[in-house]
């Protein structure tokens, strides 16, 4: 239980569109434990996308329970869900979302700007992290003066340079040309590998074919939780 | 998030719109501009007509006895008029009177003018203020003699025809030779030169050096004024209460020798240099009550504009703000950093306004004979104005950026 960094139990969403509700996720129940490598996958209208939002804390459910790091957060206001936003959840978008008119290295300084870290140590810590995806020599960079692949690396250090308990990617090849998706995919492998957990959203199965467990949804509920080699057969 | 973080993310992206920021600060910097100008040319205003007109005009600590006031704020009916020519005339006797009764330490001199002609060796000069006046009158009056000397009281009583020339008169009738021991004609009479007064410069742009001052009861004196009447008795005390304490009694040794009984008004006047800035008073008070009301429109304009333009850019930064608030920034840290970046804005064209409004003020001091003196103030009223339009300016925009969904900004274009 304690080594359990998400547990989900009966998570539903709903939406109103008008007088209609649409229930995006009708019962989710899901168990990740820490140093998982996990891949969520589903036809588009599953409730991936809901589902992705709510595990990191950008949405709150509409009923059930979610537990990350054994504190309920299913229940918390807005501040404190940015707060565990800062803390917890390194997000890693399809769409990198940087800000354009910040360096590199001012990009992945910002979720410590947030956690109200000294300059100082922001700098060091920012630097650390691009260091570790290789981007040393691009600090002073601007977005558009990257690849993407260097982009969405620069992304991932942001990600990572407040030491959050998952790292939670949405799509995070879905603009980047096969080889560079390769590329992305031994950096997540390494940071696997270093004892982060991983948690991957994508419709892409040789992407999802990476992490070590593929969890399937369809129609809003986990229609399938197994070992990839299992799911991909 | 520290508020040093978000005034360096307000510099950068204002850095990054300049033309933008810099036009939707022409609001604050005209209202600031405006404000800066106005107080520094009243306050310049104030203190030439305190220190320089006033007491250039009437005498330092002085005030004058007359048979009616000489200068005038508002209208003055035909019948006052009337009236006012009908009071004695003063004279010697009132001037003796007076100075035996006084008992506050001051200085006495009668006073005539009239404007004659001064000649010089086939040179003349036209329209000079020619003055009887005792001994007395160069010191109340202040008047340095660098050259040559003042009349003394032996020569006031000798009738001596003995003249103290202003500088421009000087300069007029004998351009660089010395003037001291000549003989001049004025009205026809003959006079020695015995001295030159200290060049005194322009008051609103009129000299004040085109005169000359003759012993009291010296030969010109039946030209200048009636024989045994004086235009003015000027007395001068040695401070501000000594001056009023002097007035006061002046006014009932008058009311006395005049035999005034207590419901009849004065028949002569009392005028010392407060008198004469009565008039630019009211002035400056209308200036100064309607200072606030074009102020605060500029400014209310110039806050409506910062608002649209915070509004803009809160709806071009949508995603921006998603990004910031999906790693972590809390509502009052997108509050803040919207408030700041406006307040900043608004702080820069509170800024600007300043310069141009000190760069106004020293330009009218120029050009013109006031002195504009920046009232330490009115910079703080500007700073504090600014950064108060910003910040009023910016709640609503910033609010607004707080507010927003995350996935839904995060989703936008």
């Amino acid at each position: 239980m304690t080594d359990m960094v998400i547990r989900i139990r009966g998570l539903r969403r709903d939406y109103h569109m008008g007088s209609e509700v649409v229930q995006a996720l009708r019962g989710v129940d899901l168990d990740i434990a820490r140093n998982e490598y996990v891949a969520i996958m589903g036809p588009s209208g599953s409730g991936k996308s809901t589902m992705m939002n709510l595990i990191g804390c950008l949405d709150t459910p509409t009923g059930g329970e979610y537990w990350l790091n054994g504190h309920e957060v299913s229940r918390m206001s807005d501040d404190a869900l940015a707060r565990v936003r800062n803390r917890e959840i390194g997000f890693v978008f399809q769409t990198f979302n940087l800000l354009p008119r910040a360096t590199a290295l001012q990009n992945v300084e910002l979720p410590l700007v947030y956690a109200g870290v000294s300059t100082r140590e922001r700098h060091a810590r920012a630097q650390d992290a691009l260091r570790r995806v290789g981007l040393a020599d691009r600090m002073d960079h601007r977005p558009n003066e990257l690849s993407g692949g260097q982009r969405q690396r620069v992304a991932i250090a942001r990600a990572l340079v407040n030491r959050p308990s998952i790292l939670l990617a949405d799509e995070p090849t879905g603009n980047l040309d096969s080889a560079t998706s390769e590329e992305i995919m031994r950096v997540f492998e390494s940071l696997h590998a270093g004892g982060q957990t991983v948690i991957m959203v994508t419709h892409e199965a040789d992407i999802a074919a990476h992490a070590a467990r593929t969890v399937i949804l369809r129609d809003g509920v986990v229609h399938s939780d197994r070992p990839t080699r299992d799911a991909a057969a | 998030m520290p508020f040093l973080e978000a005034v360096r993310m307000a510099l950068h992206m204002l850095r990054a719109q300049k033309l933008k920021s810099f036009f939707s600060l022409v609001g604050v910097v005209i209202g600031v501009t405006f404000l800066i100008a106005v107080v520094s040319i009243i306050q310049g205003m104030n203190v030439y007509m305190e220190d320089e007109f006033a007491n250039r005009l009437i005498g330092l600590n002085t005030f004058q006895l007359r048979r009616m006031p000489g200068i005038n704020t508002g209208e003055v009916s035909e019948e006052t008029w009337r009236a006012w020519l009908r009071r004695p005339r003063l004279t010697y006797g009132d001037a003796d009177y007076i100075s035996a009764r006084v008992r506050t330490p001051v200085h006495f001199s009668r006073y005539c003018s009239e404007r004659l002609e001064l000649r010089y060796a086939g040179k003349n000069a036209r329209d000079i203020e020619v003055t009887g006046a005792d001994a007395s009158y160069f010191g109340i009056k202040t008047y340095d003699v660098p050259q040559g000397r003042p009349f003394s009281p032996q020569e006031v009583r000798a009738s001596a025809a003995v003249v103290v020339l202003g500088d421009l008169v000087a300069e007029k009738l004998f351009e660089r030779t010395d003037p001291i021991g000549k003989d001049v004609a004025i009205g026809g009479l003959p006079y020695r030169v015995i001295g030159v007064v200290a060049k005194q410069g322009t008051l609103f742009g009129l000299s004040m050096d085109k005169f000359a001052i003759v012993p009291f009861e010296s030969p010109i004196r039946r030209q200048i004024c009636m024989w045994n009447t004086m235009d003015e008795l000027h007395i001068q005390a040695a401070n501000a209460s000594q001056m009023l304490a002097a007035m006061d009694e002046v006014e009932s040794i008058m009311r006395v020798r005049r035999g005034l009984r207590p419901t009849q008004e004065n028949n002569f006047a009392l005028q010392n240099a407060d008198g004469a800035l009565e008039g630019w008073r009211k002035i400056s008070t209308i200036l100064f009550a309607a200072l606030p009301g074009l102020v605060a429109i500029s400014l209310v304009v110039g806050g409506i504009v910062i608002m649209n333009i915070m509004l803009m850019a809160v709806a071009e930064r949508t995603r921006e703000i998603g990004i910031r608030k999906a790693l972590g920034a809390r509502r009052r840290d997108i509050l803040a950093q919207f408030v700041v970046e406006s307040a900043t804005l608004s702080t820069l064209g509170a800024l600007l306004g300043i310069g141009l409004g000190i760069g106004l003020a020293y330009t009218v001091k120029a050009l013109t004979p006031f002195p504009a003196a920046v009232a330490p103030w009115s910079v703080g009223l500007a700073v504090f104005l600014g950064i108060a339009v910003g910040m009023t300016a910016g709640i609503y925009p910033a609010s607004r950026a707080s507010k927003l969904d995350p996935i839904a900004a995060l989703r936008s274009e």
